[in-house]
């Protein structure tokens, strides 16, 4: 089983991982966006290495798809939201660093044993092996959501949740084409409505700290 | 004879350490030196500042115990010994079978504990902050070294380094994510362990910045002289250590003949320099980072240690 192929595809799906912890790690707002771009280009190199392996041309597709709209339109944009709301550089947390990292390899433990322990005897180990790491980006990417309180980092950590559901998809042998087009196209049209939010949360309340809302909601206790 | 040859070898490994480490810390020096466009001290600057401490008359603080006097030997034994055990040239050495990596980890905490005992012992302020300076580094930085160890055991089935040295030689490893992270993981682990620049300055005396360099501020004479060369073996211990296990060509597997522990020893060499010339530019281009951020590097090489953890059990698994 221990084959050049197989460790590529496990390289490259364990660096997915890292790339999550390293999106959590960051602490500068540009730079968060340029190393959500490498898991985007991760992502398409992880995809397009399983279409090659398992000579399933569709997949190539997603791996584009991916390669287009998340590596390259999707942080370019970013960038630019950010530039135009003139946001604070450095990404505001709920919680340190150090306990979000625990709190995050509990989580891919948690979902390593979970998901290894529901696909025992499903046979191809590179299926199994890809859906423990896709929900561990997943989790991730929410851990992300939950613990920023800046909404544009809120928005890259929901944009590398659905990375990992691109992995688990490709990972059971290829998702429809049609369905992977439009999960495309959604999470576009998702950034776009998220981004027009964005302007207008900052017209009313002049910052897009999600703090803010909340305590104009009466929610928050202080 | 086969005795005898073994223990040849194995003397050779401690002497070679004993011998270069000094050299090793004044390329480091030289290197940074020349990146600041200064000429900077001679290479071998560091031999005659070990020649002049040990002809220095040693000062003593009044009320310093006889803790205060031992450590130094203790720190030099505890760090010559952990450095005879890491392949440097050769693999299969005579003391090999008690080269346990977990051992090693361990002989450098019980150097890391008497220094910090020998730091608050004097009673000075300084000597105080270094020491709880240098186990709150301590602390984190030995958890990221033990999961670097379990990571590099578990993909060469054993934690004896030898062995594991020549698995790595071998070339049956294949492409291992979890070896990259492990191998980050080991390189901040060893600029913490070091006092290198992102942790500690080796070079200064500021109070604010400094963790090893307030430990031995009471040390004098040939106590220092024993501190200084320790810490000089240690750091050329790490260098050696990521050289056998992430970089094993040509070192000399166990029973080699005279040919091919002389093209282990040059390569040994020219691994050391590569790590002496690395080590300067990377201190030359980075800033020292405050003591409070300290937790956050060393937490992302204990991250990247468990991850790469999680990883291999992933794929053992399957």
């Amino acid at each position: 089983m221990p084959d050049a192929a197989f460790d590529i595809a496990h390289l490259l799906a364990g660096s997915l991982v890292l790339v999550s912890f390293m999106l959590i790690y960051q602490g500068r707002i540009h730079a968060l966006l340029n190393v959500f771009a490498l898991q985007a280009l991760l992502l398409a190199l992880a995809v397009a290495w399983q279409a090659h392996m398992r000579g399933a041309h569709h997949l190539y597709a997603s791996a584009a798809i991916a390669l287009v709209f998340k590596a390259m339109i999707v942080p370019w944009a970013l960038h630019r939201m950010v530039r135009v709301l003139g946001i604070h550089r450095e990404v505001e947390t709920v919680v340190g660093v150090v306990p979000t990292m625990l709190a995050g390899m509990a989580l891919v433990a948690l979902s390593i044993l979970l998901m290894l322990q529901l696909t025992r005897g499903a046979g191809n180990p590179l299926s199994r092996e890809d859906l423990a790491f896709a929900l561990s980006v997943i989790l991730l990417g929410m851990l992300m959501m939950v613990t920023r309180r800046n909404a544009v980092s809120q928005i890259v950590g929901f944009m590398s949740l659905e990375n990992g559901l691109i992995l688990a998809a490709a990972g059971a042998q290829g998702m429809p084409f049609v369905v992977e087009i439009s999960v495309a196209f959604s999470v576009l049209i998702a950034m776009i409505v998220i981004g027009v939010f964005l302007f207008r949360i900052r017209e009313r309340f002049d910052t897009v700290d999600t703090g803010a809302i909340e305590q104009f909601r009466g929610e928050k206790r202080a | 004879m086969e005795l005898i040859r073994d223990l040849a070898l194995q003397a050779a490994q401690m002497v070679l350490f004993l011998a270069l480490a000094p050299g090793l810390v004044g390329l480091v020096r030289k290197v940074k030196a020349r990146l600041n466009r200064r000429r900077g001290a001679p290479v071998i600057q560091p031999y005659r500042d070990l020649a002049r401490l040990m002809r220095k008359e040693v000062v003593l603080a009044d009320n310093a115990s006889w803790l205060f006097r031992v450590s130094p030997y203790l720190i030099f034994a505890a760090t010559w010994v952990a450095a005879a055990l890491v392949p440097s040239f050769a693999t299969g050495l005579h003391f090999s079978w008690t080269a346990d990596l977990i051992a090693i980890v361990a002989l450098l905490a019980s150097a890391r504990f008497f220094l910090a005992l020998a730091g608050m012992d004097a009673g000075t302020a300084f000597g105080g902050i270094g020491a709880s300076r240098e186990m709150m580094i301590g602390a984190l930085a030995e958890p990221a070294m033990l999961l670097t160890v379990f990571s590099v055991a578990l993909v060469a089935g054993t934690t004896q380094l030898s062995d594991v040295v020549a698995f790595m030689a071998s070339g049956g490893v294949g492409i291992r994510v979890s070896l990259g992270m492990a191998l980050v993981a080991l390189l901040i682990v060893a600029l913490a362990e070091n006092a290198r620049i992102p942790v500690d300055n080796p070079a200064t005396h500021l109070e604010l910045t400094m963790v090893h360099e307030a430990m031995v501020l009471e040390y004098s004479g040939r106590h220092l002289a024993m501190i200084e060369l320790a810490a000089a073996m240690k750091l050329m211990l790490y260098i050696a250590l990521v050289g056998c296990v992430f970089l094993p060509w040509g070192i000399a597997p166990a029973g080699a003949g005279a040919g091919a522990l002389m093209t282990g020893l040059v390569l040994f060499l020219a691994k050391l320099a590569a790590g002496g010339v690395l080590l300067g530019l990377f201190e030359t281009s980075i800033a020292k980072m405050r003591v409070f951020r300290v937790p956050d590097f060393l937490g992302a090489a204990l991250m990247l240690g468990l991850l790469g953890t999680l990883l291999l059990f992933v794929s053992r698994s399957l």
